[in-house]
């Protein structure tokens, strides 16, 4: 009987941890994976920036870059998402020590900066809208709105993914699946960060150039 | 409202042409004939369950195989077909008939058809055989149980059959596929030009389906890099591997350049946009370099699996290691770097200058080096070698002299003043079909002959494989080769009609009857699978080594278990089974292995994205948001689904081998009673005629 206790114990043992082994490989190709999707969304960006560096003095007498921007919100949203990105930054501590409540709490930040900025974001295509620009109305403001709009896509769908995780978190607890796509998510997030620097720099100081 | 609801939609978009018509009749009797079989035979829960919702990559494969194949047959050789035909009959002196002015296509109907001609052969035959070849034989390869994400496997496939449908969409709605040429160059892409579904249609099949290449390819390079078995280096990695994953980097490198160029130009056809458009800032050309961005290193993501393919092959039939590993996988990685800064040489009468022009032709040269080097490889594998005349063997002869035949060329096109004289030629056709056709198509011939005795349990009839071979060649040579000197005579490519005192007509005449030569080779290749299925004993593979291979995926079974490995094996050199082989094959450990359950969510989400595509065609919002919605909704149900593994125990794998060693035994016991030979064609003939006469007679399907 202690023998048979004993067998069903390092068997136990030994499937508990070829699991863990399992675990551990799988989230490290997932994380890569992910890694390389990133790359491929960069390079749809790439194609946008190369898109706007060609096509934004086409503006057929319209108002260019310099006569639109304003430079303190554009300064605005770079320090909101560059906050939120710190605020996901502790949050993914606080996940992968399995803090609960924490993750909600700093996530619930990360979540209610990527608003603003979204808010902020929309409020100047509003506005250019408002003066009777659109999409159509020239090679410049098809680029900029298609290039920046894209990176406020990819914003709403950050922020819906992380609603919907934290839903999940708040109603099945951090296990780890979720806590792996917390940390998917918070990678997808940076990189929107970095992203928006590029537009940041490429988009609203270069027109001053 | 009516616009709210259906958008362009009409009437008129319904069928009523006659090749409309007719496509719409024969793929309408397809499927009703599929739905009478499945519904008769009470086959629809087990296609279901076995096939369709299967993560495993070899049914996988094995799909994308039938689908890739059938592209090939029912519509990219038909079109080649239909275009040769026009061509010998387009001579400005004989009369048109059908209502068209000269031989029997409206020049509107040539230009659709050599559009989609374009499409189709590169997105959904090439693209559909390459992933079908890495899908069955990569993880077999690499000694892994499964693929890195299963689902996202099952996704890039249905998003593949998602674009197939789409592309033949205007069968059923709509009347026509874009004119434009296989890339769509803009201005004539957009609305100014392309009013029409046509183009809205090129745009969301290739969109679709080259989303799921670029989710196919991130699988791949996470299962390659990280799921080799223990003591597999990339420096011991199977060279049709290597070829798998240098070209899954490239697509990771250019499809996202193709899906953000074609959202644009659907962006300049539906919100007005002006990134291509000739009015308002727009610039057309920066379309063109976009486009070939991708399109130049797309011919290298077909053709590098390709070259692996013909290096596994040339290895096992010469009984050699490859010549010089190391030159040949560098050979391949130095072709996928050089791919990736030639796309100018496309359009160097664009006028982009001498020192622009430069660059990319000397660039063009270069690539010209490391392919050499392969060729050398393979060459010198062959020296000295004991080789066997095998018909995978034949396709890489075949493939040697053709693309030998297409690479110079190349490098003649590739001399930018040259170029100006060979641009938009029949030269230049003759080229890229040199390479497309001898490189990849020969590629994928050559490896699904190789593999199928791992696929199917038994190898392929040598005979009829042959005679199919020959008949490609032949017939290859007959149309390509008066291609290449019609071109020298000054035939611009995409011609439906041409001056009678040009002569060029008994060319094309010529073209014609190689074509239909090749047609020939294709029915001997459907006739060789079905000879091979009626011989099966004969054919049959006990080992799972019929070819004495050098690589894993010869040492399992044929078929291959659902599972590829009951034991992990443990690699130590290159050429690792032949290595087994030799060391003595260790004994094998059952485990307990975790294998993936299959799921629909593939199918689910690309009907979502094929109805999304559907209604931007046609303008039908709200079709477009609801289905939208469903598709992420699909996505969230499926990635926060956490219970997608099952487990088959090791007591379990254990009785599925041995059931399975039982079955090959009994197999190998049942004496054979046909003749000691490949059945040649006369024999299939008769055979297929009796059987025939016997159902009529005797109105049963099988004799009982």
């Amino acid at each position: 009987m202690g023998v048979e206790r004993y067998k069903d114990k390092t068997m136990a043992e030994s499937v508990a941890t070829s699991e863990m082994n399992h675990e551990a490989a799988a989230n490290d190709r997932v994380m890569f994976g992910f890694w390389v999707y990133l790359m491929t969304d960069l390079l749809m960006f790439a194609v946008l920036f190369a898109v706007y560096a060609v096509l934004h003095g086409n503006t057929e007498g319209g108002p260019g870059g310099s006569d639109l921007f304003s430079q303190p919100l554009a300064l605005a949203e770079t320090l909101i998402l560059l906050t939120s990105s710190f605020t996901c930054g502790i949050g993914m501590i606080a996940a992968r020590r399995g803090n609960k409540n924490q993750v909600l709490v700093w996530f619930g930040i990360t979540f209610l900066l990527g608003l603003a900025f979204l808010s902020l974001e929309l409020q100047e295509f509003a506005e250019f809208i408002r003066e009777g620009h659109a999409l159509s109305s020239n090679a410049f403001f098809s680029s900029f709105f298609v290039l920046v709009g894209t990176h406020g896509l990819h914003i709403i769908s950050g922020l819906f993914w992380m609603f919907v995780t934290l839903v999940f978190v708040l109603v099945r607890g951090l296990n780890r699946h979720l806590v792996r796509k917390l940390a998917l998510l918070s990678l997808f997030w940076h990189f929107l960060d970095i992203v928006w620097i590029f537009i940041f720099t490429i988009v609203y100081l270069m027109a001053y150039v | 409202m009516k616009e709210f609801l259906i958008g362009r939609l009409s009437m008129e978009a319904l069928p009523h042409e006659w090749f409309t018509i007719g496509g719409s009749a024969f793929f309408g009797a397809l499927i009703l004939a599929l739905v009478v079989i499945l519904t008769v035979t009470k086959r629809w829960g087990w296609l279901w369950k076995e096939w369709l919702t299967s993560v495993d990559p070899k049914k996988i494969g094995i799909m994308y195989f039938i689908v890739a194949g059938f592209m090939l047959i029912a519509r990219g050789g038909l079109e080649a077909l239909m275009m040769w035909l026009q061509q010998a009959l387009g001579s400005s002196d004989m009369p048109g008939f059908l209502g068209a002015s000269h031989g029997y296509l409206s020049a509107e109907h040539f230009q659709q058809i050599f559009t989609a001609h374009g499409n189709i052969m590169v997105f959904f035959v090439a693209m559909g055989f390459i992933f079908g070849l890495i899908n069955y034989i990569v993880p077999l390869q690499i000694g892994a149980r499964d693929l890195a994400s299963p689902f996202l496997n099952t996704l890039g496939f249905w998003l593949f059959v998602a674009g197939v449908v789409m592309v033949n969409m205007f069968f059923f709605v709509g009347g026509e596929y874009a004119a434009t040429g296989w890339l769509a160059v803009a201005p004539l892409s957009g609305t100014e030009f392309s009013p029409g579904t046509g183009m809205d249609y090129l745009i969301w099949s290739l969109q679709i389906s080259g989303i799921g290449t670029t989710l196919g390819a991130i699988n791949f390079i996470m299962t390659i890099l990280k799921m080799r078995a223990p003591g597999m280096t990339l420096w011991k990695m199977p060279a049709f591997t290597w070829g798998s994953l240098c070209s899954m980097i490239m697509a990771v490198t250019v499809f996202p350049l193709l899906t953000a160029t074609l959202f644009l130009v659907f962006f300049d056809r539906y919100f007005d946009t002006h990134f291509f458009t000739t009015a308002l800032g727009g610039n057309a050309m920066m379309y063109t370099n976009l486009i070939w961005m991708w399109g130049h290193p797309e011919v290298y993501i077909l053709v590098l699996p390709a070259y692996g393919v013909f290096t596994e092959i040339v290895s096992t039939f010469s009984r050699k290691a490859i010549a010089n590993y190391t030159s040949n996988i560098i050979g391949l990685i130095g072709v996928s770097l050089f791919a990736l800064s030639v796309w100018l040489h496309h359009f160097f009468t664009m006028g982009a200058g001498a020192d622009v022009n430069s660059f990319f032709g000397v660039m063009t040269i270069f690539i010209a080096i490391p392919t050499t080097v392969l060729v050398f490889t393979w060459i010198a594998t062959m020296y000295k070698g004991r080789i066997r005349m095998t018909t995978p063997m034949l396709w890489f002869l075949g493939f040697i002299a053709v693309f030998t035949f297409g690479g110079v060329t190349g490098v003649m096109l590739a001399v930018p003043p040259v170029d100006f004289q060979f641009h938009n030629s029949l030269f230049l056709v003759a080229h890229f079909h040199s390479n497309v056709i001898g490189g990849v198509l020969f590629g994928v011939f050559a490896g699904i002959s190789y593999w199928f005795p791992k696929i199917a349990g038994y190898r392929l009839n040598e005979r009829l494989g042959r005679y199919a071979f020959w008949c490609w060649m032949i017939g290859f040579s007959l149309s390509f080769i008066p291609m290449y000197i019609l071109g020298l005579m000054g035939a611009t490519r995409r011609l439906d009609t041409y001056d009678a005192s040009s002569g060029w007509q008994p060319f094309y005449v010529l073209m014609l009857i190689g074509g239909i030569i090749i047609a020939v080779g294709v029915a001997l290749q459907l006739a060789q699978i079905i000879a091979s299925v009626i011989q099966k004993r004969r054919l049959h593979d006990s080992t799972g080594d019929p070819w004495e291979g050098r690589t894993l995926e010869w040492a399992v079974p044929s078929p291959a278990p659902s599972y590829n490995f009951a034991t992990i094996p443990q690699v130590t050199t290159r050429d690792a089974y032949w290595e087994m082989k030799k060391q003595g094959i260790p004994a094998r450990k059952f485990e307990d292995i975790r294998m993936p359950k299959n799921t629909a969510s593939g199918i689910y989400i690309s009907i979502f994205a094929f109805l999304v595509g559907f209604a931007l065609v046609w303008h039908i919002n709200w079709l477009a948001i609801v289905s939208l919605i469903g598709a992420i909704v699909c996505v969230i149900a499926r990635t926060f689904n956490d219970d997608t593994e099952y487990v088959v125990t090791a007591a379990e794998v254990e009785k599925m081998e041995e059931t399975r060693m039982a079955k090959v035994r009994a197999l190998h016991a049942e004496k054979d009673t046909g003749p000691d030979e490949d059945m040649g064609l006369l024999e299939f003939i008769k055979l297929v005629i009796t059987w025939a006469l016997n159902v009529i007679r005797t109105r049963r399907w099988r004799n009982q």
